[in-house]
């Protein structure tokens, strides 16, 4: 049974995060590392303005990532969990594919699909898709033949069997996917925005701030990247929680 | 009711379980299969079910060819197949949210049976009392016991009104003294319906509680069917009575000797 994070560990874990932040603030007290006092209101100013628009891009790059990966990988998931003889043939390969770091491939796809938002896109998109097809696929395989012959003995067919049964089954896995991989697609936007664009979070806290020693401003970037990956986090766990009912009781 | 006529199976290249096998069951006759593993004993009941074809022959429900599975045959397997995601409830309606889905076509769902929600939900209400697990209703599979969960298996079947039960090593997996319960139970129902039913066992005891007629399988081919009629049932199967003890020993004695023919 998994443990749901209730609002006042939350808040705890928010003041404990900005205390921290204060008290390193002081100790080294050096321009690098600038007090939230200063950040925090520079950040939440900035929001409403330039650093928001990086913030929205850097957002919308992450969502139709997952939603690429999502719609790629669920099926194919569904379909090696249920199919073992393709799994078979096909699994060796994943095994190899699922550990290698996608990021390496950064140069070879920005040749291969240009210099556009489309190639980090793909990038991140790749990154989430290995993970959801394998977490899908094994949840998948767990789905007992007695379950589905038991589902097919009311009178499923196969479209209700993808309704009621695969569908339900696959959700949960998807979002256990996600809420792993998130914060590596972060990390991998991160990076993947460091060039080649003029839009995003990655840019704004390289190219725009820390290139020319702003530091406080380089903080509010960091500040919006950190936001978005808990954000992220926060919402998959939320529709987790109405989804998969089921695995937080008891 | 049910009619198998000439009936082959075999699984690809291996011999087969059933060859030339016919076998006739009445209408509200309560019939247990017994035989030793791998005899075919579930195969028998997934070809009536309609889930698996069979290489020769046919089967027939009321006059009917089976070619798929049949609306209004219920199935209940030892694995309780119950959705881990769904409530009890949820689960008990489940035959009836699928039938919903696919109207009444006569081949998901029984032709000429039009949903009506109210009267389903009356249904999944009286099986849930029925089966005494009407408190349990919103609670989740994996937070039952074993029998409760065969228990909501059984209310998901009964809720769709089937007129033919099949059930496949239906409470193998319990503890003893749930397991009687549950017997019990399907004793009760029987009486009360008298719905034709078909129950799969490795147990004799079993056998000799839940069936007025055992079919005996025997590993290897099965042509002739073997049924040993069991006069005991109608009154109520008593398990200290002599001849309980006298049939067990006889049926024990069938169940060696077709193991022994095992080729």
């Amino acid at each position: 049974m998994k443990k749901r994070p209730t609002m006042l560990s939350t808040l705890a874990g928010g003041v404990m995060f900005f205390l921290l932040w204060q008290l390193g603030a002081l100790c080294i007290d050096r321009p690098i590392l600038p007090s939230p006092l200063q950040v925090v209101p520079m950040f939440l100013q900035g929001m409403a303005g330039e650093l928001g628009l990086h913030f929205l891009a850097s957002a919308a790059r992450v969502l139709s990532a997952v939603a690429i990966a999502v719609v790629f990988a669920a099926p194919l998931g569904l379909a090696l969990g249920q199919m073992p003889r393709l799994d078979r043939l096909v699994g060796p390969l994943i095994a190899i594919l699922y550990p290698i770091p996608k990021i390496i491939f950064l140069p070879v796809i920005y040749v291969l699909l240009g210099i556009s938002d489309l190639s980090k896109v793909t990038l991140i998109a790749i990154i989430i898709f290995f993970q959801i097809l394998v977490v899908v696929r094994d949840e998948a395989s767990s789905l007992k033949p007695e379950l589905i012959l038991s589902v097919k003995s009311l009178g499923a067919g196969r479209r209700a069997l993808f309704r009621y049964v695969y569908l339900p089954a696959s959700l949960p896995a998807v979002l256990t996917a996600l809420r792993v991989s998130v914060g590596t697609a972060v990390a991998v936007l991160f990076i993947a925005e460091q060039s080649l664009t003029n839009y995003g979070l990655g840019y704004y806290i390289v190219v725009e701030t820390y290139q020319v020693l702003l530091y406080p401003e380089m903080y509010t970037g960091i500040m919006g990247m950190g936001l978005l990956g808990v954000l992220l986090y926060f919402a998959i766990n939320a529709i987790e929680l109405r989804v998969s009912r089921h695995l937080f009781v008891g | 009711m049910i009619r198998l006529n000439r009936l082959s199976f075999a699984y690809g290249g291996r011999t087969p379980l059933f060859a030339d096998f016919s076998l006739v069951v009445g209408k509200g006759e309560a019939w247990t299969v017994i035989g030793p593993s791998g005899c075919g004993k579930s195969t028998l009941l997934f070809l009536i079910a309609g889930l698996t074809a069979a290489s020769g022959g046919e089967v027939s429900i009321n006059g009917e060819r089976v070619v798929r599975a049949r609306p209004s045959t219920g199935l209940v397997l030892q694995d309780h197949g119950l959705l881990p995601w769904a409530t009890v409830r949820d689960n008990t309606r489940l035959g009836l949210t699928i039938r919903r889905f696919y109207g009444p076509d006569g081949k998901h769902s029984p032709a000429g049976q039009g949903a009506d929600p109210a009267r389903g939900e009356k249904l999944v209400q009286y099986w849930l009392d029925w089966l005494g697990i009407a408190h349990l209703q919103e609670m989740y599979p994996a937070q039952l016991s074993r029998g409760q969960r065969q228990r909501a298996a059984l209310a998901r079947t009964l809720v769709l009104e089937p007129d033919l039960l099949l059930m496949d090593e239906p409470f193998s997996a319990l503890d003893a003294p749930i397991r009687e319960d549950l017997q019990k139970v399907m004793n009760a129902f029987h009486r009360e319906s008298g719905l034709t039913s078909l129950t799969v066992t490795h147990d004799i005891e079993e056998a000799m509680v839940l069936g007025e007629k055992i079919l005996v399988l025997a590993s290897g081919c099965n042509r002739q069917p073997l049924v040993v009629t069991n006069h005991l049932f109608a009154g109520g199967v008593r398990r200290e009575d002599d001849d309980y003890v006298r049939l067990c020993g006889r049926l024990r004695e069938l169940l060696s000797s077709t193991d022994g023919s095992r080729g």
